[in-house]
């Protein structure tokens, strides 16, 4: 049972196509890689499936239920949360703050609840930050609950986004690079930290440019050049295939 | 922040919330009407501060608000004779459902445009008001007659008696400090907070950013729109020029002067900008001219404000560990 299904998606930017009818199922639980060279179209796919971009054709089925054009608040409350390839955490806020961002589409309260702090609003507050406490445990970062974000090391902002993606009790997270701006360590650690998050039973879908992090951590790799998929298949079918090797290293005629 | 630290901070705010209760026993009829017009300011200034502050929206249009509360009270009140402060609630719903109509449209506009698009806002309100639309709002004259509030059948004339005026709007101060302050350390608090900081970030973590955007400005105009009950009650007389573009600088002003976001902030900006000028009555002339400059000081070294907003301290270590395993294994 596949839990996303991308059928044909098309986004243009103007006169450019960017994503030029993308199709793929991920199913529930695996690990699944997105790949391709600058420009290909990867963050632009993940853009469509999270709703920041609208798309030209083609549909978004999650769990069954079409979610194409539906805002991005309704998107995250349907369960697909998400990181940031330039990392975008509340810098002001704090450690703690920042993963409570996470809990807000599993809370109710509104403004009044709030003005009044009725019990139901306190007992949601106090629930929502052992949530968020925990998810940072999970990441290990709890010990810097009340820093602010933009104090964090990069690797540890990074871990805090997906802290915050986390929070909101998500059935598929989707990580853009992950692992940028991390050390051979932090990597292991990260490859390490998405086997855990599988484990809790959530689909996770990744892009990356660290090949030895998506040949460790992925089970299935989508290739996309100039946002036409061109290869899909496990890791190892996905090293040998010509057409990926040709679209990184390019072919010889290029020379030309 | 230190227990020492937070210890001081109350210490401070207990010894100015009782010199500022004990005021009136000082001071005369003229003086104490100077502190009501603090507070008015004050509850103005916090109501603005959700738009402003919390929701980093650049919003200039508060006095309309403030007026559409001011004007329903006074038509209502001479006309059927509705008791003032029974018209606290109608007066913010009519703010609070114009701002929803008016805000609604502009609610995308980003920080210049939507401040260009307030300032217009106000103007046309005023302007409504001063062209006495629907033949309600007695023109340019503008309303007379507008009866004193009641409280147990004891009459508050804020003209003869502003003492007494003054611990009615020093109890709806506190009411306001008090829901502003649950309401800023709340799920829709920290929304706006998020918003602010990041909208691309906020609705990527599931914040309906323009449905958030919407009700900070439904709840800003809605309490604008009560202080507007009691500023008609307190001068009994109100007129089209009480709520110029000049009234929403000054609003803007306390905001930003004394701190976006802050409570203690924006309570300190109304009591610089509304009181100081008051103090240095012979500098009159030259207020604007020190207005100016304290504000082109401030952008340079501290465009925070004054006392900008501290961080909020959870209560993390009350919660204990064996229930966070739980949820994460769920």
């Amino acid at each position: 049972m596949s839990l996303i299904q991308v059928e044909n998606a098309v986004k243009f930017f103007g006169g450019l196509m960017a994503v030029g009818g993308v199709s793929f199922d991920v199913p529930e639980g695996s690990i699944y890689g997105l790949i391709g060279p600058n420009g290909a179209g990867k963050t632009t796919v993940f853009n469509l499936i999270t709703g920041n971009y609208k798309l030209d054709k083609g549909k978004i089925v999650f769990k069954g239920v079409n979610i194409t054009g539906k805002p991005t608040h309704r998107i995250v409350a349907s369960g697909i949360a998400r990181t940031f390839q330039n990392i975008r955490l509340f810098s002001n806020m704090s450690v703690l703050e920042n993963a409570l961002a996470g809990c807000h589409s599993r809370m109710t309260s509104g403004a009044l609840g709030a003005m009044l702090r009725l019990p139901k609003q306190r007992a949601e507050e106090r629930r929502a930050i052992e949530k968020a406490m925990a998810e940072l445990r999970f990441i290990g970062l709890d010990g810097q609950a009340e820093n602010q974000a933009k104090n964090l090391s990069y690797g540890n902002q990074r871990l805090l986004e997906i802290a915050r993606a986390l929070a909101s009790d998500p059935g598929l997270i989707i990580l853009d690079e992950p692992a940028g701006g991390m050390n051979e360590h932090e990597t292991s650690l990260l490859v390490a930290l998405i086997g855990r998050i599988r484990d809790r039973g959530i689909t996770v879908m990744l892009i990356e440019h660290d090949m030895s992090l998506v040949m460790r951590a992925c089970e299935h790799i989508v290739v996309l050049e100039h946002g036409v998929k061109i290869a899909e298949g496990p890791p190892e079918a996905i090293k040998t295939d010509p057409a990926v090797i040709e679209a990184y290293l390019g072919s010889d005629d290029d020379d030309l | 922040m230190s227990f020492n630290g937070n210890k001081i901070r109350i210490g401070i705010y207990m010894a100015i919330a009782v010199c500022w209760l004990t005021a009136p026993f000082f001071l005369n009829n003229y003086q104490t009407d100077v502190l009501n017009n603090i507070a008015i300011y004050a509850m103005l200034g916090l109501s603005l501060n959700i738009i402003l502050g919390y929701g980093g929206m650049f919003h200039m249009g508060h006095a309309a608000f403030f007026a559409i509360g001011a004007y329903t009270t006074a038509i209502i009140n001479t006309t059927y004779g509705i008791p003032v402060l029974w018209l606290l609630p109608l007066s913010g719903l009519a703010a609070g459902l114009f701002a929803m109509v008016i805000a609604r449209p502009i609610i995308h506009l980003r920080g210049d445009y939507l401040l260009i698009v307030t300032i217009g806002m106000v103007e046309i309100v005023r302007i409504a008001l001063v062209n006495n639309v629907f033949g309600i709002t007695g023109g340019a004259n503008g309303i007379f007659g507008i009866s004193s509030p009641q409280v147990f059948g004891y009459p508050i004339n804020g003209i003869v008696n502003p003492g007494h005026y003054f611990y009615l709007l020093t109890a709806f101060l506190a009411f306001t400090i008090t829901v502003f302050y649950f309401l800023e350390h709340s799920r829709f608090g920290r929304a706006l907070k998020y918003l602010c900081s990041d909208s691309v970030a906020a609705e990527g973590s599931g914040i309906d950013t323009s449905g958030y955007k919407l009700w900070a400005f439904v709840i800003g105009a809605f309490w604008a729109g009560m202080v507007g009950t009691l500023y008609a009650g307190k001068i009994t007389f109100i007129s089209p020029e009480s709520f110029s573009f000049w009234e929403s600088v000054v609003m803007f002003m306390i905001v930003i002067l004394g701190g976006a976001g802050s409570i203690p902030g924006v309570l300190l900006g109304a009591f610089l900008i509304i009181g100081l000028p008051e103090l240095f009555q012979e500098l009159q002339q030259y207020r604007l001219l020190i207005f100016g400059i304290a504000l082109v000081a401030m952008m340079i070294f501290r465009p925070q404000g004054i006392l900008a907003p501290q961080p909020h301290t959870y209560p993390i270590d009350k919660i204990d560990e064996k229930s966070d395993d739980r949820e994460v294994a769920r």
